[in-house]
């Protein structure tokens, strides 16, 4: 049985940059690097590669030892340039200079038609297994278990997002490939939840073996945690996993051609861009070639993935492993002369104290910077977060348990249900500033680990 | 401003970690915050891009949605003061007298309020090294409008005092308290110094002079209670109230508009709501405060008027809105974020109950005419309770889920 489930509360950040439905011409990108720190729940990463090694796509360079099934494998072939570590020798990044054409390992077709645990085992050893996270946590999923049911957002309502029908066309047999893949890794269904406010993108219109449902609404309607609330919600002990559709398409790769292919088109997006479009490339691409010569500004903030739940990188960065987005905006690190109390218009807000007459153009797109616009302060303003949250959870007690470390009270509140970017807009929309994402991922790793 | 931002860049390494003005960071930091926003940037992870709104805005909303109560409340003490000696009948005659008694009457208090309270709040975050909290902007202006003009000066500071600290400070600051700041300073005055804001003779100004012949400065929360006592019908009550100073002085539109003695900024039902629209245009009062609020009272005063064992109890409830402080007090005091009910089913019946008890003081109490005061103070302490069963609530449609 498909769902239809309409969403209201939540909020559209409508950014001025968004990603003209092109393949832009930019350089390819020289260097990737994956980055463990994308990872979140990754407890002892282990380098199986030395700086000079030459590798194929596939090659697995980073194991956890706590989870040694499971290997992070090269997305592209070419030399290990670089084993970058930070302070107390933390792994940063493991990068590497790409060939001219990629060259792939060859684990050969897996065959579906094998049993649960094997299957699982084959895909761990690809390299695709990263893209299944397991919910509660929201971390890299365990081979070993069963997930009660896997969900799959077949769209995205974060700012300035890609639209996966137009960067996953052409795409559909492996999309297929790899839901029927997934469909053997659960006793439960395989969700797939579309976007109901537009026609069905033809790609997913047509896959089987998944239970299609619709979701619409404002932003977080995109958001998988947010609709695996609505199907089918997650309760003390049980376990589901979540896939990205990129992800998906990776897995049907792996099944169908038996190779680890982590190409993909990527949205370059944001106000300081010249051109905003897609791009195709591979997982962990080095941004530079598409952000520098196309900035209309000097001083930017370069953010891989979207604005809401994205990481800062530097002009040389790398996309991070779960990213399907760039997005550049101006850099926020001034002084504005009384500005909190300036009348203004150009200023983005939920709250109707600032944008008291926003209604009256609700389709207008703003330049936002990174500017905190304001200070932290203590809880004050009520009833917000709840109404940017489509679940029924109470943001606020749910973030004090937290603060306050009571454990009990954390999962009463559903700490099960949410990960950082289910409650992304309530650090948005904050009065008092609080990082809230921050704040989540404490509690889930409080709970975690107890 | 670029004189005054690299003022401020001069002077900051005093303040600094290390600097000789170190212990005065906090006192430099709201200086500096108040003229200029912060160039803080988001972090390397979590959203990058923030809401346009801080607690500075939101605060200063609330201010504006008062300015309304404040003006009326200023002209209305000089309108008071001239009717009850005689030397004005109409409403706009002798504009220009009645404004300039008002702001002299009213002016010093709030000058007095916001320098006593601003005080403790930055004496207060020196000491504790805590930022200055924007609350006090609200509060600083609430304090004037719940006392009379007469109130004196010492008296305010000393309440203000009294309620930032006792009421505020001691828990934490601005999203600490418990109970709201402004009504906890109303309580103090009441309890300690009766005399100056109770009974018939504090609520108009007199001055030098002396009031016209028949003149009572009674409000008409006193006149319908002892009408209630007497046996009259409460509406006729008013209606022959104070004839000596004009026909209908306590008329239901007179009452509405706010034409009659009583604390600065609480007479006007009609600002309230203004100041209401506001608050619930911006979005930063909850409405369902505001409107169960007067729900409650309206039908706290039906129940009664069926009742009905006096006279007071058969007063038409819809007078209940217009007499006293009640649209002021559930319009600015009941939304009050920080001591109301924070979930939204607990506000309704946080804003419900406000109403109801107000009306059950008002006509049961022969203590206290004004029931408004005590119903916030009380509704503040048992918000957590109502909070604490909607919460519980929340938890137990959680944990029936998995059951299923």
């Amino acid at each position: 049985m498909s769902k239809i489930v309409k969403l209201n509360k939540g909020f559209d950040i409508r950014l001025v940059g968004k990603a003209s439905k092109e393949i832009a011409n930019f350089a390819s990108a020289q260097t990737f690097a994956i980055k463990p720190t994308d990872f979140i729940g990754l407890q002892r990463p282990k380098v199986l590669v030395n700086e000079g090694d030459t590798v194929k796509a596939g090659t697995p360079i980073l194991v956890d030892k706590a989870l040694d099934q499971v290997i992070y494998a090269s997305p592209v072939s070419g030399e290990i340039v670089e084993i970058k570590r930070g302070d107390r020798r933390k792994l940063l990044e493991i990068k590497i200079l790409a060939d001219k054409t990629v060259i792939h390992e060859n684990f050969g077709k897996i065959d579906l038609s094998q049993n649960r645990d094997s299957l699982a085992a084959k895909l761990a050893s690809t390299g695709v297994w990263p893209n299944i996270i397991q919910r509660p946590f929201g971390i890299v999923a365990n081979p070993a278990d069963t997930p009660k049911a896997i969900f799959i957002s077949a769209f995205d309502t974060h700012p300035l997002a890609p639209d996966y029908g137009f960067t996953l066309q052409g795409e559909e047999k492996y999309l297929q490939a790899g839901i029927d893949a997934l469909a053997k890794l659960t006793p439960g269904k395989v969700h797939l939840n579309v976007d109901g406010s537009k026609p069905v993108d033809a790609i997913f219109s047509g896959v089987k073996n998944a239970q299609i449902n619709q979701f619409s609404g404002p932003h977080p309607a995109g958001n998988v945690g947010i609709q695996i609330h609505h199907l089918d919600p997650i309760n003390k002990g049980d376990l589901v996993w979540t896939v990205s559709p990129a992800g998906v398409v990776q897995i049907g790769k792996a099944v169908l051609e038996g190779v680890y292919d982590t190409s993909k088109i990527i949205a370059v997006t944001g106000s300081e861009l010249t051109k905003a479009a897609y791009v195709k490339t591979f997982v962990g691409a080095n941004v530079s070639t598409f952000v520098k010569g196309n900035l209309n500004s000097g001083h930017v903030r370069v953010i891989s993935g979207n604005v809401l739940t994205g990481e800062k990188i530097n002009l040389e960065g790398f996309l991070g492993f779960y990213h399907n987005q760039i997005t550049v905006i101006p850099e926020g690190d001034y002084y504005e002369f009384l500005g909190w109390a300036k009348p203004t218009a150009s200023k983005l807000s939920y709250h109707r104290a600032l944008g008291l007459l926003s209604f009256l153009t609700p389709k207008k797109e703003f330049v936002l910077d990174s500017n905190c616009r304001g200070e932290e302060r203590a809880f004050v303003q009520t009833g917000v977060f709840e109404s940017v949250t489509p679940m029924d959870i109470l943001p606020v007690y749910l973030l004090k348990a937290i603060m306050a470390e009571d454990f009990d009270e954390m999962e009463e509140l559903g700490i099960y249900e949410i990960v950082e970017e289910d409650l992304a807009l309530c650090e948005f929309v904050d009065v008092s500033k609080h990082p809230v994402q921050e704040l989540v991922r404490k509690g889930i790793e409080l709970i975690q680990y107890s | 401003m670029k004189f005054l931002r690299d003022l401020m860049d001069k002077q900051r390494p005093l303040f600094e970690k290390g600097g000789k003005l170190e212990s005065l960071y906090y006192a430099f930091e709201a200086g500096e915050t108040f003229l200029f926003s912060p160039n803080h940037t988001t972090g390397i992870k979590g959203a990058q891009v923030k809401d346009a709104i801080d607690l500075k805005r939101m605060m200063i909303t609330v201010v504006i949605a008062m300015i309304p109560c404040l003006l009326f409340g200023i002209y209305n003490t000089g309108h008071q003061s001239l009717l009850a000696t005689g030397a004005t009948a109409g409403l706009l005659d002798n504009f220009g007298d009645k404004a300039i008694i008002g702001l002299q009457l009213v002016l010093p208090i709030v000058i007095v309020a916001y320098a006593a309270g601003g005080l403790v709040e930055a004496v207060f975050a020196v000491i504790r090294k805590h930022p200055i909290n924007e609350g006090f902007l609200v509060t600083g202006m609430l304090i004037p409008l719940v006392v009379p003009a007469t109130t004196p000066l010492w008296q305010v500071a000393l309440a203000t005092i009294f309620a930032v600290v006792i009421a505020k400070e001691v828990f934490g600051g601005t999203g600490m308290n418990i109970l709201n700041v402004a009504m906890t300073a109303r309580a103090f005055l009441y309890f300690a110094y009766p005399a100056q804001i109770s009974g018939d003779q504090v609520w108009t100004y007199l001055g030098e002079k002396t009031a016209i012949d028949g003149f009572s400065g009674a409000t008409a929360l006193a006149v319908a209670y002892n009408a209630g006592v007497d046996g009259v019908p409460v509406v006729d009550a008013l209606a022959g109230h104070n004839t000596a100073l004009g026909a209908d002085l306590f008329s239901f539109s007179n009452l509405f508009m706010g034409w009659i003695p009583g604390s600065i900024g609480e007479t006007s039902t009609l600002m309230a709501l203004l100041g209401a629209a506001i608050l619930i245009g911006t979005g930063v009062a909850s409405w369902k405060i505001i409107v169960s609020g007067f729900a409650g009272a309206f039908l706290m005063g039906l129940l009664l008027n069926v009742l009905a064992v006096n006279e007071y109890m058969a007063m038409p409830p819809q007078y209940h809105w217009v007499m006293g402080g009640l649209a002021f007090g559930i319009v600015f005091m009941a939304t009050d974020p920080v001591s109301a009910a924070q979930t939204e089913t607990g506000k309704w019946i946080y804003g419900l109950l406000i109403g109801v008890l107000t009306v059950i003081i008002r006509v049961t109490n022969p203590a206290y005419p004004e029931g408004i005061m005590l119903a916030v103070l009380f509704m503040n302490v048992f918000a957590p309770l109502i909070d604490y069963y909607v919460v519980k609530a929340n938890k137990t449609r959680r944990l029936q889920r998995a059951t299923v």
